[in-house]
């Protein structure tokens, strides 16, 4: 290509740019800005803020000042819930995976005209309101719920066994909630996956699971990296689902974020604990496109 | 070395049930160039298949060297398979599709790269061992899927249609390749092809199928020179089909009278056919315009078809049936005949074969 028409190339490429650059940033870095600049001011005394710079908000992220002693410690409920949310939105992303790639499979495998009917059975929940769908997950889970009447009618338990507003119960709802958002980048993968690659794989002497992990797995992963970061973002800021099935007991980001805008009165610190969970999606982002991106250099 | 005895096999899908295989039997020798050849659908892909282990037979047998195949799942068999869409791993690059059956063995890794390194060799591949699979032509593609499977030396290599997709003279070349990598290596080739013309060329032996039935088997010179019933003379070259008497058969050779009357010897079909009407197939370069020993079929010369190599003389035979000519044109000289001459035909003794039905 001569020089001139690469630099025409350039610049029709901007060109076609320009409307999605304006958007992002108008419409998406100006709030972000608005709660940049928050961050730093000062909590008003009935909410809002005073401008006052500040950086009291970032401090109290991380650590807490006794108000006698003016002793620092880390602020252990806030670090408890970074710590929760993480660890509840890993565990989202990989059960997601876990029943999200053989029911893709499933479908993908299924004559052509059958896909779609599967396909829509598997997002008709997402069109249902989400709050719906979390109550009905309450609904299984309750002291006196579906599950616990099953199991006591059964014999199998004596009592019925707490799983409402714990841990189990956010995780078992993020679980449920996100799923399509799974299944839809896998199945997207797999669909386009020509299946006569699997006939080939048993024909050089690959049994059904290295078929799976030396063919069908490393095919449809640009569907998995795409599936459980679609999973892990949402779950990292969920809210609805920890305040209905943790009960306000288990909080995560979300929430925590929520309270300070609420009723902590603190909106400087809300401020600054949304853009740590913005750090926080961003790093884990970068270092899992770089994870997946060294196995496809090593594998090929 | 394989046998197959008594396949069928019975699709039973939405529809009503179809029978793709029909009672098929037939042995493949050891070190063959063994050709499946018929018509689209008559069931040489689902042979292959059984042969590979995707499909399982509705009935009889399939055993390799004695052993029992039909039990054991595809990845268990000693068989390898170029498919059609050549299947190569599009997240690999040429050389570690080449290892992958080879891996899948669990084999040494240094006898894994030697095999590989050699198997590149083989095919001519080995300056784009580390391309990806997409960024080679498709005639490379083609090689690399036959080099991968050939890697794992399986005892038997099956082949559907590896050619079809190559234009004509990366086909020729492939068909060239194709033999020399089949003698080289010594391994039992089963090959698809609806092209007859790629079927003689190339095979040993070939078995020319229809409507889920092995029809004929035979080598290249046997199936084009002594078709034994009418659908396999018409699927193979061109063959004139003139309705005569048989009067009786001796060993070999079988007394006619064609319509003109005149009495000849020509071939008598393998499994013996009763005196009476009958069919008998000349391949048009057997007979001749110019006379010399034999029966004569007096006619009208209807038309003539320059094809450069030859020329093609269509002959209306006195009676009404059709018949076609090829001659060799030699440099120079024109064929003295013209459209509507009297011509005769004449089938030198020996020439042309009755069929079976
Ligand atoms: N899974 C199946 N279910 C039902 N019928 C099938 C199935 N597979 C093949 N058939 C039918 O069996 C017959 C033989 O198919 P096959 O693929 O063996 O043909 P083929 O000889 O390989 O043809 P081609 O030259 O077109 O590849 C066809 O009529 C086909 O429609
Ligand atoms: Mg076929």
């Amino acid at each position: 290509m001569s020089d001139a028409a690469a630099t025409r190339t350039a610049r029709s490429r901007w060109l076609l740019l320009a409307p999605a650059l304006a958007v992002l940033i108008f419409a998406a870095s100006g709030p972000l800005l608005i709660v940049l600049v928050y961050s730093f001011l000062t909590p008003g005394d009935y909410g809002g803020i005073l401008w006052e710079f500040s950086t009291d908000a970032w401090f109290n992220v991380v650590f807490e000042q006794d108000f006698f002693t003016e002793e620092v410690t880390l602020a252990d409920a806030h670090l408890s819930i970074f710590w929760r949310s993480i660890k509840l939105s890993l565990l989202t992303a990989f059960l997601t995976f876990v029943f999200g790639f053989p029911t893709a499979y499933f479908i993908a495998t299924r004559p052509k005209d059958k896909r779609d009917i599967w396909m829509l059975l598997i997002i008709i929940p997402f069109w249902t309101n989400l709050l719906i769908r979390t109550f009905a997950i309450m609904e299984l889970i309750r002291a006196e719920g579906a599950i616990n009447s099953v199991l006591l009618a059964l014999g199998i338990i004596d009592e019925p066994i707490q799983m409402l507003f714990t841990e189990f119960a956010i995780l078992l709802g993020m679980a449920y909630v996100y799923l399509p958002l799974m299944v839809l980048p896998i199945y997207a993968s797999l669909e386009r996956f020509d299946f006569t690659l699997v006939e080939a794989g048993y024909d050089l002497y690959a049994s059904r699971w290295r078929v799976l992990r030396k063919v069908i797995f490393p095919l449809a992963k640009p569907g998995v990296i795409a599936g459980s970061i679609l999973v892990f973002v949402p779950s990292l800021g969920a809210y609805v689902t920890p305040r209905v099935l943790g009960g306000g007991k288990q909080l995560m980001l979300g929430n925590l974020i929520e309270l300070q805008f609420g009723a902590g009165r603190n909106w400087p610190l809300g401020a600054a604990l949304s853009l740590t969970l913005l750090a926080i999606v961003m790093v884990a982002l970068i270092l899992y496109v770089r994870a997946a991106g060294n196995e496809e250099v090593r594998h090929g | 070395m394989i046998e197959i005895a008594n396949v069928s096999k019975i699709f039973t899908g939405r529809g009503a049930p179809f029978t793709a295989l029909d009672d098929v039997s037939v042995t493949i020798r050891e070190n063959e160039f063994f050709t499946l050849l018929g018509p689209s659908g008559c069931g040489k892909t689902t042979l292959l298949r059984v042969i590979a282990g995707f499909i399982d037979p509705t009935h009889g047998a399939v055993k390799l060297e004695g052993q029992d195949l039909v039990k054991l799942p595809p990845y268990r068999r000693p068989v390898n398979t170029v498919f059609q869409s050549y299947a190569l791993f599009p997240h690999m690059t040429v050389a570690q599709n080449i290892a992958f059956g080879l891996e899948m063995l669990d084999k040494p890794s240094a006898e894994i790269k030697a095999t590989v390194d050699q198997m590149l060799e083989l095919v001519r591949m080995t300056p784009m061992a580390d391309r990806k699979t997409s960024e080679i032509s498709g005639g490379q593609q083609q090689r690399v899927a036959l080099a991968r499977a050939l890697a794992p030396r399986p005892k038997v290599l099956l082949l559907d249609e590896p050619l079809s997709a190559l234009d004509f003279k990366l086909r020729k070349d492939m068909q060239l390749e194709l033999k020399r990598l089949q003698s080289e290596t010594g391994i039992t080739f089963v090959f698809v092809t609806h092209d007859q013309e790629e079927a003689l060329t190339m095979s040993d032996r070939i078995a020319v199928m229809n409507a889920g039935d092995i029809r004929q088997i035979g080598g290249p010179r046997d199936i084009y020179d002594h078709p034994a019933e009418r659908f396999v003379a018409d699927f193979i070259g061109d063959t004139n089909f003139l309705e005569v008497e048989l009067l009786a058969t001796e060993g070999e050779t079988a007394r006619i009278r064609l319509p003109s009357g005149v009495e000849t010897e020509v071939r008598a079909p393998r499994d013996g056919v009763a005196p009476g009407p009958v069919t008998l197939a000349v391949r048009p370069e057997h007979a001749s315009l110019s006379g010399g020993d034999g029966a004569a079929l007096p006619g009208t010369l209807a038309n003539v078809v320059y094809f450069g190599t030859d020329t093609h003389f269509h002959v209306d035979l006195d009676g009404g049936a059709r018949f076609v000519l090829r001659q060799q044109n030699q440099p120079g000289t024109a064929q003295g005949w013209s459209v509507g001459d009297a011509v005769t035909v004449t089938l030198a003794p020996g020439v042309g074969q009755v069929l079976r039905d």
